[in-house]
């Protein structure tokens, strides 16, 4: 493939994943996330279109009561700002960075970018209604064994086992 | 010390920034190294070639859990000093399904695509700028939304008050199910891949789909 240098194995990433986790744990209280940051993100531009609308709209009214500080300034954030200053870092110093869409051998790069923006869309939806993604919902509450994140997590894999075999032409 | 380091030391919320700064770096990292970045790692676990997903992430849960575990029983950091998520079973589960279809359709999920992106992928480029819409759009409907999903809330709930079992049973038993599950998906992958399970669990990041390519 492309990697100059191996991925880790698996279970290293996994376990470091895990120390990762623990130490947000113990440090603030909170586990990851990242659909969090998107919330955000998509309340400002609504907040910058309308100000009324979005100080009155009940999912996002909250981030816009304290007058003295920018919506954007929240740590999950923050934390994303962090997650893609690590990605970055990881990367080049692995020397695998590189403009490339990832795709299947039996398709093309366009089909693959209006199924990466569906997918997108319904995940950014999705997220907002379980509140949480994989981070959010499934690593924190399923380290802090909480019921909805277990069901979360299964339900995630039945959606994705569920509609594999429909877009398999984009991957294999 | 009775809860995060937060509350002991009273961080300043500039500090508190700080430091999920920090945390995000290690996150990031994190996904970059276990091969997050590129989504083929990601979907091969949905086609059978390579779990890399399900390895990662149960082995990073089991570790946090653990180590949460004990600091709870040792009374360093009780459970109930950190921020626990709320149960709400219907929003949940459909919200987590379509977050799966999302997965296999886009190619990513949320924070995964965030590593891609500034690895480079333009598919994650746009798999990001869908969430940002998607996102959007669940607010511009929330007045429709919010009933269903506020339904079935039931605050915080873990495994061990449902199954009204000591935590550490819990802890032990999503252990075993953690290593029973690292088991078979090597024999699934074997036989998907039509060829004798690899001794080492190192392979992957190159076998992942077979055929994946890039344009």
């Amino acid at each position: 493939m492309n990697s100059n240098k191996p991925f880790w194995n698996p279970y290293v990433a996994g376990i470091g994943l895990g120390l990762v986790l623990l130490a947000s744990f113990v440090l603030t209280g909170r586990g990851l996330g990242a659909s969090g940051t998107f919330k955000h993100v998509a309340a400002a531009a609504i907040h910058a279109a309308s100000p009324t609308y979005a100080e009155e709209n009940g999912n996002i009214a909250a981030f816009f009561a304290n007058p003295t500080r920018s919506s954007m300034n929240e740590w999950i954030v923050w934390l994303t700002v962090g997650t893609a200053i690590g990605g970055a870092a990881a990367v080049f110093t692995a020397r695998r960075f590189k403009i490339e869409t990832i795709h299947g051998p039996r398709t093309y790069k366009e089909y693959r970018w209006m199924l990466a923006g569906l997918g997108g869309i319904i995940s950014g939806f999705a997220a907002q209604l379980a509140r949480g993604c994989t981070s959010g919902q499934a690593l924190t509450g399923g380290a802090q064994l909480a019921l909805g994140s277990w069901v979360f997590m299964i339900s995630v894999f039945a959606g994705a086992y569920a509609l594999a075999y429909f877009v398999r032409k984009e991957w294999i | 010390m009775d809860g995060p380091l937060s509350q002991v030391l009273k961080f300043s919320f500039g500090t508190e920034m700080f430091v999920s700064v920090l945390v995000g770096i290690g996150f990031g990292w994190m996904l970059e190294r276990g091969g997050f970045g590129r989504a083929d790692n990601l979907v091969s676990t949905f086609y059978g070639t390579d779990f890399r997903v399900v390895r990662v992430m149960f082995s990073a849960i089991v570790t946090a859990m653990i180590g949460l575990f004990f600091l709870d029983v040792l009374g360093i950091m009780p459970l109930s000093s950190i921020g626990l998520l709320d149960t709400y079973l219907p929003s949940q589960a459909l919200g987590g399904f379509l977050l799966g279809a999302g997965f296999v359709i886009g190619g990513y999920c949320p924070g995964t695509s965030v590593v891609a992106m500034v690895s480079g992928k333009i598919d994650a480029l746009i798999f990001v700028i869908g969430v940002a819409v998607g996102s959007g759009v669940f607010t511009l409907n929330y007045d429709t939304l919010a009933a269903f999903q506020n339904s079935g809330a039931r605050g915080r709930v873990l495994l061990s008050d449902y199954f009204h079992v000591p935590s550490g049973v819990v802890v032990f038993a999503v252990s075993l199910v953690a290593i029973g599950a690292f088991w078979a998906v090597g024999k699934i992958e074997a036989r998907v891949n039509g060829r004798v399970a690899p001794s080492s669990p190192a392979q992957g990041a190159g076998a992942a789909v077979g055929a994946g390519s890039a344009s």
